[in-house]
This record gives C-alpha cells, sequence and structure tokens, in this order.
C-alpha cells in the first residue's frame, strides 16, 4: 500500500493540483473584478476627487494607523464607514465640515491619549479626502462592519 | 562547506541580521506608543514607525530566503553558484534598497499601500535583484543535480518575483485595489513563501536527520500541494468585506480553513523524520529550530488563523487585534524561525567551525519562542476584549483602547524580551566561539555537512 504513493505521483498531484486551483482562482478573481466594477461599487461617481483623495490616502501613509474595510494598522479608528459615523449620510456638507476641522485641529496634544500628526493638507487635499471616504463608504461589503463604531 | 560559492550566504545572513535588529528595535518603539501614546508623536508618528517594522522584516526575510538558496543550491545541484558576482551585485542593490527606503520613511518619503510603500525606484530595484538572484540560481540547478527540494524552492522563488509585480498595479477602484494587493501579499505569506519554507525545512530534516532524500521529498510534494490547493482559494477570507462577491463567503471559509493541514503535516514530518533518523547530528540548536519552526507554525499560522478564519467569526473579529496576534506568531513562527533555523545549521559552516556557542543559542530559542507566545496571547486577549466592547456593544473606538492598555503593557514586556533574545542570536551566531562541540556519541561517523 505505502509503495502505491510513491514521489512522481505526489509531484504529479502537487502540479496537476496546483494548476487546477490557481486556474479557478484566477477565474474567480476575473468575475470578482467585474462584480466589483458594476455592481459593488458605484463607478459613475468615481471621480476625479476621488482618484486624487486615494492618492492623498496614500501619501500620508494614513494606513498605517488606521484601517480601511478592516486592513491597516489597527492604532486608529476603522474610516471605511468614517463617513457614516460623522452623520454624512444624512448631512454631507456637516460631515465634511467636521472631517477637515477634524484633520486641521491634529495633533491634539493631550497626554495619554494618541496622536493624530498635523499633515499639513491643502483645501484641495482635504476635499479631496472627502470625496474619496464618502465613496468608500458607499462600497457594498456584506454587511461589514457590524456598526457604527466600525 | 562543500562549495566555495556557498559562502555568499553568510553575507545575507549579515545583512538580514542586521535589520532583523532593526525591524525589532523600532517595533518595541512601536509598541512603547501603545502603552505610552504620547511618545515620539511630534518626531516619529506611529505610521513611520510601523512602515520600518514591517517593511525591515519583509526585506530581512527575503535576504534570508535568498541567502537560504545561495547555501542550500550547490549542495542540491551538486555545483558552484554559477555567478558569485552577481549575487553579490544582487545584495547590493537589496541593501542600497533596504537603507534608502528606511532612511526615506523617517523622512516621510514613502507611497502609502500597506507592505508596498517602497518608494517606485526601490520597487524596481527589488525586480532587478530578483530578475538577477532568479537568472543564477535557475542556471545553477538547471545545470546540475535536479532535486525535488531545489525544484520547490525555485518554484517558490519564481512565484515571489511573479506575484511581486502586482505591486505595480494600483487601480484607482479601492475595491480592485484590494483584489489585487493580496495578490501580492496573501500569496507570498499563505502561497509561495510556504514553498520556500517547506523545501528548506526538508533540506535541514535530510542534512540533520539523515533520512533517505525519497522519503523526504515524497512528504515535501504532499505538503507543498496541500499548502496551494487549500491556500490559493483560500485568499478569499481576506475577501469577505471589501467589495467582493458574496460566494467568497464559502469558498474563502472552506479552502482557508483547510491551511491548517499543510503546517500540521509539516509537524508531522519533523518530528517523524526525527524519529526516524539514524544520525545523532552535533548541532543540536539547529536541530531545535528546526523542530520548533513547524510547531510554532503551526500555532501561529494555523490555529490563529483558524481562529478567525471563518466568515461568521471573521465579520466580528476583522480588523481587530486578534488579527495583530495572528500576524505577529505567524510570520515568526513560518519563516523567522525558518530563517534562524537555516542559520544556525549553516553557520558552523560558513564560519568553519564545529557547531559552536550551542547552549546560549539554545537559550535564544526558548526565550524568543516564550516572549513571542507571550506576544500573542496578550494580543490576543486585547482583540476578544475589543470584539465584545466595540463590535458587539458598540463603544466607539478610542473608548474601547483605553480599556486595553494593560494587555499593551504586558506586550510592550515581551516585547523587551523578543529584542533581548534576538541580540543573544546575533551574538551567538556572530561573535566569538566561545565553545565547540565535540562528536557526541560516534565522532567517528560525524557527518561532513
Amino acid at each position: 500500500m505505502a509503495e502505491r504513493f510513491t514521489k512522481s505521483a505526489a509531484r504529479n498531484i502537487f502540479y496537476g493540483g496546483s494548476a487546477f486551483f490557481f486556474v479557478t482562482f484566477v477565474a474567480l478573481t476575473i468575475h470578482s473584478h467585474y462584480y466589483m466594477r458594476t455592481v459593488s461599487t458605484d463607478e459613475s461617481t468615481l471621480t476625479e476627487g476621488v482618484v486624487r483623495g486615494k492618492h492623498v490616502w496614500e501619501k500620508n501613509s494614513c494606513i498605517n494607523c488606521h484601517s480601511i474595510l478592516g486592513e491597516g494598522a489597527y492604532f486608529a479608528p476603522e474610516l471605511g464607514n468614517v463617513w457614516v459615523r460623522y452623520g454624512g449620510r444624512e448631512d454631507p456638507e456637516g460631515a465634511r465640515a467636521a472631517l477637515v476641522a477634524w484633520m486641521q485641529s491634529q495633533p491634539s496634544g493631550i497626554q495619554g491619549r494618541r496622536q493624530m500628526p498635523q499633515f499639513n493638507l491643502t483645501d484641495q487635499e482635504l476635499n479631496d479626502l472627502s470625496d474619496f471616504l464618502e465613496w468608500t463608504s458607499r462600497i457594498k461589503t456584506q454587511g461589514w462592519p457590524p456598526n457604527d463604531a466600525g | 562547506m562543500k562549495y566555495e560559492t556557498q559562502g555568499i550566504a553568510y553575507w545575507y545572513f549579515v545583512c538580514a541580521m542586521a535589520l532583523f535588529v532593526v525591524q525589532v528595535l523600532v517595533g518595541a518603539l512601536a509598541a512603547t506608543v501603545y502603552a505610552v501614546p504620547n511618545f515620539l508623536a511630534e518626531i516619529l508618528p506611529f505610521n513611520i514607525l510601523r512602515m520600518i517594522h514591517t517593511n525591515a522584516l519583509i526585506v530581512w526575510l527575503l535576504l534570508g530566503f535568498f541567502g537560504s538558496a545561495y547555501y542550500l543550491i550547490p549542495e542540491e545541484a551538486e555545483r558552484d553558484i554559477e555567478s558569485p558576482m552577481l549575487a553579490y551585485v544582487q545584495l547590493a542593490i537589496l541593501m542600497i534598497g533596504a537603507l534608502g527606503a528606511v532612511i526615506g520613511y523617517t523622512l516621510g518619503i514613502h507611497e502609502g499601500r500597506e507592505f508596498l510603500e517602497q518608494p517606485l525606484w526601490v520597487k524596481i530595484g527589488i525586480v532587478i535583484a530578483a530578475l538577477i538572484f532568479l537568472y543564477n540560481v535557475s542556471l545553477t540547478v538547471l545545470k546540475g543535480r535536479k532535486t525535488a527540494v531545489a525544484n520547490v524552492l525555485l518554484l517558490g522563488l519564481w512565484g515571489l518575483a511573479l506575484f511581486f509585480l502586482f505591486a505595480f498595479y494600483n487601480p484607482s477602484n479601492l475595491a480592485v485595489d484590494k483584489l489585487y494587493w493580496w495578490y501580492v501579499v496573501h500569496l507570498w505569506v499563505e502561497g509561495v513563501w510556504e514553498l520556500i519554507m517547506a523545501s528548506v525545512l526538508a533540506f535541514l530534516v535530510i542534512k540533520l536527520t539523515g533520512v533517505d532524500r525519497e522519503v523526504v521529498e515524497k512528504w515535501l510534494y504532499a505538503i507543498v500541494g496541500m499548502a496551494l490547493f487549500s491556500g490559493l482559494l483560500g485568499t478569499g477570507h481576506h475577501y469577505y468585506w471589501i467589495g467582493a462577491p458574496g460566494y467568497w463567503q464559502w469558498v474563502g471559509s472552506i479552502f482557508s480553513a483547510m491551511e491548517v493541514a499543510p503546517f500540521f503535516a509539516m509537524v508531522v514530518f519533523a518530528f517523524t523524520m526525527a524519529w526516524k533518523g539514524r544520525r545523532d547530528h552535533p548541532n543540536t540548536a539547529a536541530f531545535l529550530w528546526t523542530l520548533g519552526t513547524p510547531v510554532m507554525a503551526f500555532f501561529g499560522a494555523g490555529v490563529w488563523g483558524f481562529m478567525h478564519t471563518f466568515s461568521f467569526v471573521n465579520y466580528y473579529s476583522h480588523g481587530t487585534q486578534v488579527t495583530a496576534a495572528h500576524g505577529h506568531l505567524a510570520f515568526f513562527g513560518a519563516y523567522v524561525m525558518l530563517n534562524l533555523s537555516i542559520i544556525s545549521y549553516a553557520m558552523p559552516h560558513l564560519r568553519g567551525y564545529a557547531p559552536y556557542n550551542q547552549v546560549l543559542n539554545m537559550w535564544t530559542f526558548w526565550i524568543m519562542t516564550s516572549a513571542m507566545a507571550f506576544m500573542t496571547f496578550t494580543l490576543t486577549f486585547a482583540g476578544v476584549v475589543q470584539i465584545h466592547l466595540q463590535r458587539v456593544m458598540g463603544l466607539t473606538y478610542m473608548e474601547v483602547q483605553e480599556q486595553l492598555a494593560l494587555f499593551y503593557w504586558m506586550r510592550l514586556g515581551s516585547g523587551i524580551f523578543v529584542v533581548i533574545s534576538v541580540l543573544m542570536f546575533v551574538y551567538a551566531m556572530f561573535g566569538p566561539v566561545r565553545e565547540q562541540a565535540l562528536g557526541r556519541t560516534r565522532p567517528s561517523v560525524m557527518p561532513a555537512e
């Protein structure tokens, strides 16, 4: 019995099986790509501002403190739904003003509290970042996070 | 050392250990910020510390893999590395890139996708270095003996280089960005890196136990088969909540639950072979690391991953300290310990001594492993409390974090022990040789390799 499972059998199963699962994975990725662009995100609202805002998000390495859709550094609050938490669904202008004011007032300097750096963003960058966070909050994420706390 | 060009590995290991020290020192600083939030806030904010911590880890692990390849491929292929000069050029490119990146980060020069923050010139440098490396080792293997260990190692290293190319694709749609970002991150650590890990482990087992190569290599193919069959579709456990279709909750849950299998198989493999082995190898420290690696990988990557991989659990645990706990022990158990194993094994050959400073090395093993386990426990408890307060009770993020201070202090404590043990390891391997192993029971048949 033991001899039936030889080294070359193990090798062939490895190569054949891996190829099969890789092709399956790529096929599902292609479908997911299509699904994301047509169903779960709204590309008609993916404006220049959102694109620039994503760049602001990246250039300042926000993800190495915050998380977005649950991915990031877990050191600071989840921002995938920050727009919702700030009441952006009901009052977009109010949420935008609050986000901008928050960014501009950092660091708080409070002892014993985590400090967010002052990134000295321009008005344009602050607006673009808000656009990006607003757009992100509308991604259909299968109902995640469980509540507004993120 | 049978082949002169194996000596290339020495310099890769030196550079890897230098970055390892940077990684844990900066990690300790970041852990201090968790405990004392105002620490360094104005000089080096947390996001910069974390970038250095994670990037230094990735680069030193890669240097360790490259060094391992340069060490073991001559023995497997039974010929010298094609071009030692290219190997040193490759090392220089990587070190210039790594140091340039770290200095740049402290000055605020970086990109901003997690783990892929390297500036474009560094990314291009990594690709060039990878091409040089693949050319060099592939040619060596093609012209020499072809073994399963070398085949699987090469496949893993080719996959590593190919999937890194997704680092250059950054779509403006955040959901699509994340879909392919995982092609680098997941397909590295839960895919092709496992091929590298299994093949290096197989090499060590052959050398340390003397078990017949045919047996070891059959195990090797079975293990890497399990790794890819589960790990490829297991990527789905990252696709639950990023805007991907709902079927990933089924695909991801089922396949990633099976990602435990290859790690469990590695434990059974290493211990079975050690049991069967006839050889009483004098390098007991390397043996200890080699047996410890699959065990800690099984707990860190396997058990701690399994714990929150089902979508109905992950719905609550996603993006909390539970993820951090898993990340720390998985990287340590699988890849840090693997590198420390091969370094412990290879250094006596590279320096031309019988196995040396073994007692200190074994102390290092126990202190580092215990400290990492303790760190993982503290973060796990922090995560569970966080999940309950934040995801169930709905307290705000910052309110919850204040409740976790005790856990963060304990994590800092364990982190300091990790730093100490890392320095001990470096001293044991690269410091003065104070005691050497004598042939223990059968000096006349002391193995040459």
